[in-house]
C-alpha cells in the first residue's frame, strides 16, 4: 500500500463503504424479510448495529492502536463507557420504577387499601 | 510522513473529536429518552403502524453514500487537487441535502396523519431524537456550503485544510449516530 495517509486510501473507504452496505442490508432483511425468528431479531439487528459502528469508526473515523490514533480511541471508549452506563442505567431504573410503582391489577382504592 | 510532524492542525482536530463526544452524550441521554418513553403511545399510533421501513431504507442509503464520498473528498484534498474535491464536496451536499429533504417529507407526513410531537410521549421522544439529529445533518450542510465557497477563495490552504478534516469527522459522526437511529428507531420499532 503505497498511499496510507491520516486520511487512509480508496481502498480502505471502499472497503469501509461495502462492508456498511451488507450489514445495512442485513439488518433490514433480518425485520423486513422476517428471516430471523421473532425474539432473535432484536439481538441480531443490535448485534449488526455494533458491528456496523466498529467499521465505520475504524474506516471512516480511522480509530485504531497506531501511533497518533490512540489519544482519540482512548477518548472514544471513556465516552463509550459513560454511553452505556447514561442507557442501561435509565432502563434499569425506569423498568423497576414502572413496575414497582404502576399497579396493573388493582384499583387506586384497593392500592390505599392495602396499607 | 515527515511533513505531518509540524502543525498541521492536529491539536485542532483532537478539540474538535472531544465536542464530537460531548455531543454524543447527547444523543445518548436522547436515546435513553426515547427507549424508556417508546411503549408510551396512550392508545395512539405505534412505530410498526407509522414508519415505512423502505423509505427509511433509502434514507439511510443516501448518508452512506455521502459518508464515502466524503472519504474521497479528502483523499483529493490530500493530492492537493482542487478541482477533484470541489466535485466530491458538492455531491456530498446534494447526497445530504436528499437526506434532509426526505426527513422533511417524512416529518411533515406524520404530522398531517395526525401523529405529531403532541400525539403521546413516544412521538415526543421520537421527533426530538430524529429531529436533532436532523439539524445536525442541516448545520453540517451549512458548513460544506462555507467550506465550498472558502475552498474557491482560498484554496487547499492550512486553514482549508485544518477546517475540513473538522467536517469530515463531523461528518462521519452523524452517519455513526444514524446507524443508531435507524437500528432502535426505525426496526425494533417494527419489531
Amino acid at each position: 500500500m503505497a498511499h496510507t495517509s491520516s486520511h487512509g486510501s480508496a481502498a480502505s473507504i471502499l472497503w469501509g463503504f461495502l462492508l456498511s452496505l451488507v450489514l445495512t442490508a442485513l439488518a433490514f432483511g433480518a425485520v423486513m424479510a422476517g428471516a430471523v425468528p421473532r425474539g432473535a431479531v432484536l439481538p441480531a439487528i443490535t448485534l449488526l448495529a455494533v458491528a456496523q459502528l466498529i467499521v465505520q469508526l475504524v474506516f471512516f473515523l480511522h480509530l485504531g492502536l497506531g501511533q497518533g490514533r490512540r489519544g482519540n480511541t482512548a477518548i472514544f471508549l471513556l465516552t463509550a463507557m459513560l454511553i452505556g452506563i447514561v442507557v442501561s442505567g435509565s432502563l434499569w431504573v425506569m423498568h423497576n420504577a414502572n413496575h414497582n410503582m404502576s399497579p396493573t391489577q388493582m384499583t387506586i382504592a384497593a392500592a390505599r387499601n392495602r396499607d | 510522513m515527515s511533513a505531518a510532524h509540524h502543525d498541521d492542525g492536529s491539536k485542532t482536530t483532537l478539540g474538535f473529536w472531544i465536542y464530537l463526544m460531548s455531543d454524543c452524550l447527547i444523543f445518548a441521554s436522547l436515546f435513553a429518552t426515547f427507549a424508556v418513553l417508546a411503549g408510551n403511545v396512550v392508545g395512539g399510533p405505534e412505530g410498526r403502524e407509522l414508519f415505512d421501513l423502505s423509505y427509511v431504507g433509502w434514507e439511510t442509503l443516501l448518508l452512506l453514500v455521502s459518508s464515502a464520498t466524503f472519504g474521497f473528498a479528502m483523499l483529493a484534498m490530500e493530492r492537493e487537487d482542487r478541482r477533484a474535491l470541489r466535485q466530491w464536496l458538492v455531491l456530498t451536499w446534494l447526497l445530504g441535502a436528499g437526506f434532509i429533504a426526505m426527513e422533511v417529507h417524512e416529518f411533515a407526513a406524520l404530522i398531517a396523519e395526525g401523529a405529531g410531537p403532541q400525539r403521546s410521549a413516544f412521538l415526543s421522544a421520537y421527533f426530538t431524537l430524529v429531529g436533532t439529529h436532523g439539524l445536525h445533518v442541516t448545520a453540517g450542510l451549512l458548513w460544506l456550503a462555507v467550506m465550498i465557497h472558502q475552498l474557491s477563495v482560498f484554496g487547499i490552504d492550512a486553514m482549508v485544510r485544518r477546517r475540513l478534516a473538522c467536517l469530515s469527522l463531523f461528518w462521519h459522526f452523524l452517519d455513526l449516530v444514524w446507524i443508531c437511529v435507524f437500528t432502535f428507531v426505525y426496526l425494533r420499532g417494527a419489531v
